[in-house]
């Protein structure tokens, strides 16, 4: 159970969130036969408590960068692997410690602000109802401590004070709900895509906003998206995720800036540009059923892969350290970085 | 090439009455456009500029509260300028899938989940053509080869297939007529960028294969850089810049406009970008004069209280804003 991680250099510092080797299975019934898929396989990732970060998850939709959101969140159960926050593993925490001291650590912010406020309940009454339940201030002190979380989101408790949902832009909204999860003062904030139902104008400044509090208010945040340009603008490492695996994690700008997966790179190049020069040139295979490559045997890219070799089609890839970040292809070799950064191929199958 | 579809002054505004209370809601104010018959025309602008609205006046498909009120929609087609207010029913739907279609937002739900792929297009073909099953089948599996999509989606069911596909799927769909005139609304918004970029392939071939005019909603100015002949950007319902695709992205005039385009993150840098102050306006009160004044770093007096005049500040440039106005009074006078 406790093998070393996989993508991953063991840290000494100690770590805020490891999750070591999670995975997720589901299973698909097609009349009496029974498929099994791995939303989420063998993912391993640190994040340290010494420096706040903003941790990027990208990749297509159905890559499972929800489940894994999920699963840190305690949301969905665990199939196989660790999660350990600050030290204690968190799998099968007892409900009542999950309240009280995990979502008092870890909060979440979801996809569509007015999806997770009730259209009849006044916004404010969510950040007053978190600040009692956790006794973060009390009846007297709540409004100015309110006002307090609201301002970091640029915010202030007059411009929201008994309005509804309604009543609010997106972006609006959005920041509410980034506040309410500030209210506990947590360590971690884990989105899921918080800029996705946004118009353009509004994304930059949540996007903005995390920066800000990541620099100011000493938190980290996951930032899951499908949004490349944003993960990278705000993102200080970023993990790849393709149909369950991490087939690519690192620090950004090295990432994205020369990407060494064929599928980082093939993401890289659909982003649109708004260069005309840099317009597409040459066509791209799309998955058509998505099962398809969630069940594949060999490497989950070899159906769609411009450089796919033999090997690719019976065999998984280990993930290997090469310039600087993990990468799971045959392509490339551990390229010798120091020996405690040295990873353990993962069994195959 | 002609105009195919053009507005006058075009005002369509939400009227509403609820307990006596009368609410306007201004989502499409004296907009002209022309659109030239094989173009791509990309229409941009947040949530809430009138851009839907827009478009459901330009298709002629809109009910009560939406109200036109004044001016007109005109279609130039096939050598005949008909005015959509004076349509008859049964013209519509003559003209609707046959010449012009629409691929609606969020497209990739509207397939029949227990009907397979090859039926719903056998379904679709069959209410405006005189075909077997045999010869709708053989129709759709050409179709779906030349734009690439393959076999064995035919015989598939649509949750089968992954989202990007069946928005393909979709798309083929509203196109297998070879409409004249083809209106899409957000088509790529919620894909992630491998399928988008896909899905964009795919609205070129269509509409190259044809020369058909393509209609382009969508507030995602990096899907109109790739696919839009000319862009005109919208704000609180109103047109305030319309121009080439190249020189929107490279020389835009209207604050608001550069306001979006700069605002726009990069692989390039991970330098600070500023986002727009302030958000739209609220359209049952829009704001006198400039409706962007309020937001508008280089706001005059003159911007609180007249509202700017759209004027050709270029060939084929237009723009609606006082400071660009006085910019060039200024250098013409030098």
């Amino acid at each position: 159970m406790h093998q070393q991680s996989e993508n991953l250099p063991v840290s000494t510092r100690q770590p805020l969130l490891q999750i070591e080797n999670l995975s997720k299975v589901f299973h698909i019934r097609q009349g009496f036969s029974s498929q099994e898929f791995h939303a989420v396989d063998n993912a391993s990732i640190v994040i340290d408590s010494d420096k706040p970060e903003i941790f990027a998850v990208v990749g297509e939709s159905g890559s499972g960068k929800t489940t894994l959101a999920k699963m840190v969140l305690g949301m969905e159960a665990v199939s196989a692997g660790v999660l350990r926050y600050k030290n204690r593993v968190i799998n099968d925490i007892s409900p009542k410690e999950m309240k009280t001291w995990f979502y008092r650590e870890v909060q979440p912010v979801f996809q569509d602000p007015f999806a997770a406020f009730s259209p009849l309940k006044r916004i404010d009454s969510y950040l007053f109802e978190t600040a009692a339940n956790y006794k973060m201030a009390n009846k007297k002190e709540a409004p100015r401590y309110i006002n307090e979380v609201l301002s970091e989101v640029g915010l202030t408790l007059a411009e929201i004070a008994g309005r509804y949902p309604n009543e609010l832009s997106g972006g609006q909204a959005q920041r509410v709900a980034i506040a309410r999860a500030l209210i506990t003062k947590p360590s971690l904030i884990v989105a899921d895509e918080p800029v996705s139902m946004l118009d353009a104008s509004l994304r930059m400044s949540i996007v903005n906003m995390f920066r800000n509090l990541k620099d100011h208010s000493e938190v980290s945040v996951i930032y899951i998206t499908h949004d490349l340009a944003t993960a990278f603008y705000a993102g200080d490492r970023i993990a790849v995720m393709l149909r369950g695996w991490i087939v690519e994690m690192g620090p950004t700008e090295q990432v994205l800036g020369n990407p060494l997966h064929p599928y980082t790179q093939n993401l890289k190049n659909s982003i649109p540009s708004i260069r005309s020069s840099d317009a597409w040139n040459e066509k791209i295979d799309l998955a058509v059923i998505e099962t398809d490559e969630y069940t594949r045997t060999g490497c989950k890219f070899a159906g769609r892969c411009p450089a796919v070799m033999d090997i690719c089609h019976d065999n998984i890839p280990p993930s290997v350290v090469h310039q600087g970040r993990s990468v799971k292809c045959f392509l490339f070799e551990d390229d010798g970085a120091p020996a405690s950064q040295k990873v353990a191929t993962p069994a195959l199958g | 090439m002609g105009t195919i579809i053009e507005t006058n002054n075009l005002r369509a505004y939400y009227i509403t009455k609820a307990y006596g209370v009368e609410r306007t809601v201004k989502a499409v104010d004296d907009i002209t456009l022309r659109i030239q018959e094989g173009e791509v025309y990309g229409i941009a602008g947040e949530s809430g500029c009138g851009k839907s609205t827009l478009l459901r006046v330009l298709l002629n498909a809109y009910e009560p509260p939406l109200t036109v009120v004044g001016g007109e929609v005109i279609y130039h087609l096939d050598g005949e300028r008909v005015d959509a207010a004076d349509m008859t029913e049964e013209h519509q739907r003559d003209l609707r899938w046959r010449t012009i279609s629409y691929i609606p937002q969020g497209s990739m739900h509207v397939l029949n989940p227990v009907r397979r792929i090859r039926d719903s297009f056998h379904d679709f073909i069959s209410a405006h053509r005189d075909v077997s099953k045999s010869e709708s089948f053989e129709l759709t599996a050409n179709y779906l080869r030349d734009l690439g999509l393959p076999e064995k989606v035919m015989a598939s069911y649509p949750h089968q297939l992954s989202g990007g596909m069946r928005q393909r799927v979709t798309i083929a769909l509203a196109t297998i007529l070879w409409p004249k005139l083809i209106f899409a609304d957000e088509p790529t918004t919620a894909l992630d960028v491998v399928v988008q970029r896909g899905v964009i392939q795919m609205l070129k071939d269509v509409q190259q294969k044809e020369g058909s005019t393509l209609i382009l909603i969508t507030h995602d100015i990096g899907v109109h850089a790739n696919l839009a002949d000319r862009i005109a950007i919208l704000y609180a319902g109103k047109l305030v810049e319309e121009a080439a695709t190249q020189t929107i992205l490279e020389n835009p005039r209207h604050p608001y406009t550069r306001f979006l385009i700069e605002s726009l993150p990069s692989l390039d840098s991970r330098e600070e970008r500023l986002s727009i102050p302030g958000r739209p306006p609220a359209l049952d009160r829009p704001p006198s004069g400039c409706r962007f004044h309020e937001r508008c770093p280089l706001a005059m007096d003159i911007c609180k209280t007249i509202e700017p005049a759209l004027i050709e500040i270029a060939p084929k440039h237009f723009t609606a804003c006082h400071v660009v106005e006085e910019e060039l009074s200024h250098a013409s006078a030098v």
